[in-house]
């Protein structure tokens, strides 16, 4: 039990060396990776944030997803009890050359980011037939 | 005196004082694990002086997959997230999002207006206004001069 709650929790991103001028903690959000035929998806728990509050980049072989996040304590209450912290996400990944960078998707739903990444044309699976010699 | 209990080892044994610390830190850690978010979803409560608020962070889930229930000063949220559906030839390379359902119940300071309470869902983020039961809202008394 105490191992699951742990893997539940908000895990916080690893600092990195540029830093923000935002005084913000950043949570690096829950991923599932999906390789497909023709795309690989990638999906991310990012609760808070919105098609305006979430930026993807490409920069070079990285791909960065963050998530704004500008949830406050609403006005006039405080707060007694936190099991969560409110913050901002981002994470990077290395992308390799299989590709198609020019049509990569990305929507928002729910607090989900989701992206597509497809496969550039060169590296789809092929079926290469086998033919029999005579 | 002092010597004799300095020499005096039989009922010393470092190995057994080492195995208590050790003891005595496991129980202290998972103490530490159970009370931070022992249960999903972890939630935060607000309260002003006639309002509880809850949050709590599903996302992925549409607002008709929660379920909220009052009793008392028991308030339950239920749930449940699908796993992503994989077809035939798809495979996972990472797999780090929850699935399942949940059901989470907690209890708020104080007794509520049970047909009152309004629950919000937005970005994934769950949002529940508790009205604080009339009974037992703090009275302002007036004080009269003569």
């Amino acid at each position: 039990m105490a191992v699951a709650a742990k893997e539940l929790q908000k895990k916080e991103a690893s600092t990195k060396e540029v830093e923000r001028t935002r005084a913000r903690r950043i949570y690096s959000p829950n991923v599932d990776i999906i390789e497909r035929d023709e795309d690989i998806v990638l999906i991310a728990d990012m609760p808070g944030v919105d098609d305006k509050s979430v930026d993807v980049t490409l920069d070079q072989d990285v791909l960065t997803i963050y998530g704004r996040v500008d949830q406050e304590i609403p006005e006039g209450y405080r707060s007694v009890y936190t099991e969560y912290g409110i913050g901002d996400y981002e994470r990077s990944f290395t992308l390799s050359d299989e590709i198609d960078r020019d049509k990569i998707e990305a929507s928002v739903k729910n607090g989900v980011l989701k992206l597509i990444l497809p496969k550039a044309e060169a590296v789809k699976t092929r079926k290469i037939p086998v033919k029999a010699e005579g | 005196m002092l010597w004799r209990r300095f020499g005096d080892y039989s009922d010393f044994d470092p190995w057994k004082e080492i195995e208590r610390i050790h003891e005595r830190m496991n129980r202290l850690l998972s103490a530490f694990t159970w009370d931070i978010g022992g249960e999903y979803p972890p939630v935060n409560v607000y309260v002003n002086s006639d309002h509880a608020l809850v949050t709590t962070e599903v996302p992925g889930l549409e607002a008709g997959d929660i379920e909220i229930s009052i009793s008392g000063k028991n308030l339950t949220i239920r749930g449940s997230r699908k796993a992503d559906e994989l077809k035939e030839g798809e495979s996972y390379h990472r797999q780090e999002r929850w699935s399942g359902r949940f059901s989470r119940t907690i209890e708020l300071p104080f007794n509520v207006e049970a047909d009152k309470v309004e629950a919000k869902f937005s970005k994934g983020i769950l949002s529940i206004t508790l009205p604080r039961a009339e009974a037992e809202r703090p009275k302002k008394i007036e004080i009269k001069t003569e």
